[in-house]
């Protein structure tokens, strides 16, 4: 038996209206299928429509033509309330903006999916403690949104969006507002729920992040231009600095 | 080598198999180790150009080891050397070369070349990941080591970027 993708598109098209009614194709035919526990990193300059492949996969903008699938059951055709329904119960998200609820604290923040997605209040109380100790936020669970840092407010967003143990993460620059250090945290944690069998589609423009990834997809103008397996190094035993960098002296 | 080996000597004399290993210990595994015929030849250089001086040790069963003191000169020299400003980072413009004139021969298209150096560019990432999760959390020098590698690739990759939009 053959398991489904988690996500695929079929020849996805997404075309905006310009303020003076021009259209703006965004997302022009694009073929995509994640399978189970892939890590797939998006990339391409800005405005080539990586924010909104990964809006239509989750189904937060509607697709011009084209199918997405997820887990195997077509989702373009449901209605709105249906696809908010799947979304819940299949998608994290996390965005450039985390938006965060602004006026509950931060452990309820991180325990309002799984809450919303039937756990147990004890359940979700669990996973929130492992996912804010794993990203260093243990200390400010009772904080508001405000009062945290940017770093520590994506940190939370990220927390959220894995609350859920969600099918599919769904990711647009998550690292984009975070010094190296605040990274650093974040990469860790999607290194390791990836090795645990997570699903991630993520945009990013940061070398690091796109590094653990399994497999790129660069878009150009709205296409693909390249889709495939990162590179791992070739015959030598293991890279080092000194491939990249030469010192002198 | 000149420089880093009169740097060491600056601190205390050394035999040559004395210098690599305390070259290795300061950088880790972070950069390629060097090798010990390199390090002798640079320390003969030296010694001929007066920087260095050395004495034989004498070893029981052994032959005799020479030992490198740094000389006045030695020092005059590395402290020019410190003192003087470092040229910037060197732009590796070999893939550049091939970008732009490759096509011009019809023997590539630019979009498969920058596809395939992307793909080039995050393999060396995840291999300087592997190497920053095997290097000792306290070796300060070898991690910023890493992570200087890390952000010349994030340029190289933004450049990539730049050179997909730009050029036809
Ligand atoms: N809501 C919108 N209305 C009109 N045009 C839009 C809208 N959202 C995005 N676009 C346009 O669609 C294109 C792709 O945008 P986007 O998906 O945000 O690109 P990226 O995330 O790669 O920077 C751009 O030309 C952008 O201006
Ligand atoms: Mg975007």
């Amino acid at each position: 038996m053959t398991t489904a993708p988690v996500v695929r598109a079929v020849n996805l098209v997404k075309i905006y209206q310009s303020g003076r009614g021009l259209p703006v194709p965004a997302v022009r035919g694009v073929d995509l299928a994640v399978e189970p526990g892939e890590f797939v990193a998006i990339m391409g300059p800005s405005g080539s429509g990586k924010s909104t492949l990964v809006h239509l996969l989750g189904g937060l903008d509607t697709r011009t033509s084209g199918e997405i699938w997820l887990d195997g059951k077509r989702a373009d055709t449901l209605s709105e309330s249906g696809w908010a329904v799947l979304r819940r119960q299949k998608i994290g998200f996390v965005f450039q903006f985390f938006n965060l609820v602004s006026n509950m604290t931060v452990a309820d923040n991180v325990e309002l999916p799984a809450l919303l997605g039937g756990a147990s209040p004890r359940h979700a109380r669990e996973r929130r403690e492992y996912l804010l100790g794993e990203l260093g936020l243990t200390d400010r669970a009772a904080a508001a949104p405000a009062q945290l840092s940017g770093g520590e407010q994506q940190r939370v967003a990220l927390a959220r969006a894995l609350a859920n143990q969600p099918r599919l993460l769904l990711a647009d620059e998550p690292t984009g507002n975070l010094d190296s250090r605040n990274t650093r945290d974040v990469l860790k944690l999607l290194s390791r729920v990836h090795r645990q069998g997570q699903t991630i589609v993520l945009v990013t423009h940061d070398a690091r992040v796109a590094g653990l990834a399994d497999r790129v997809v660069c878009l150009l103008d709205g296409e693909i231009v390249d889709d495939g397996a990162v590179t791992t190094r070739r015959r030598r035993p293991g890279g080092t600095a000194g491939d990249v960098v030469e010192l002198r002296g | 080598m000149r420089q880093s080996l009169l740097a060491l000597l600056a601190k205390e004399p050394a035999h040559g198999y004395e210098l690599k290993q305390a070259l290795e210990a300061i950088f880790g595994s972070a950069y390629p180790s060097p090798n010990i015929g390199q390090i002798y030849v640079t320390l003969g250089r030296l010694e001929k150009d007066g920087y260095v001086r050395s004495v034989g040790v004498e070893q029981s069963n052994r032959p005799n080891k020479k030992v490198y003191y740094i000389t006045a000169a030695g020092r005059e020299a590395l402290l020019t050397w410190v003192e003087e400003p470092t040229e910037g980072p060197r732009v590796r413009d070999e893939f550049f070369m091939k970008l732009v004139l490759a096509p011009m021969t019809g023997l590539s298209d630019r979009m498969a070349l920058i596809n395939r150096q992307r793909r080039h560019y995050l393999g060396l990432i995840r291999d300087l990941d592997e190497l920053a999760e095997r290097t000792d959390p306290g070796n300060r020098v070898a991690l910023l080591l890493i992570e200087g590698a890390m952000l010349h690739l994030q340029a190289d990759l933004d450049w990539l970027e730049r050179c997909q939009e730009e050029l036809p």
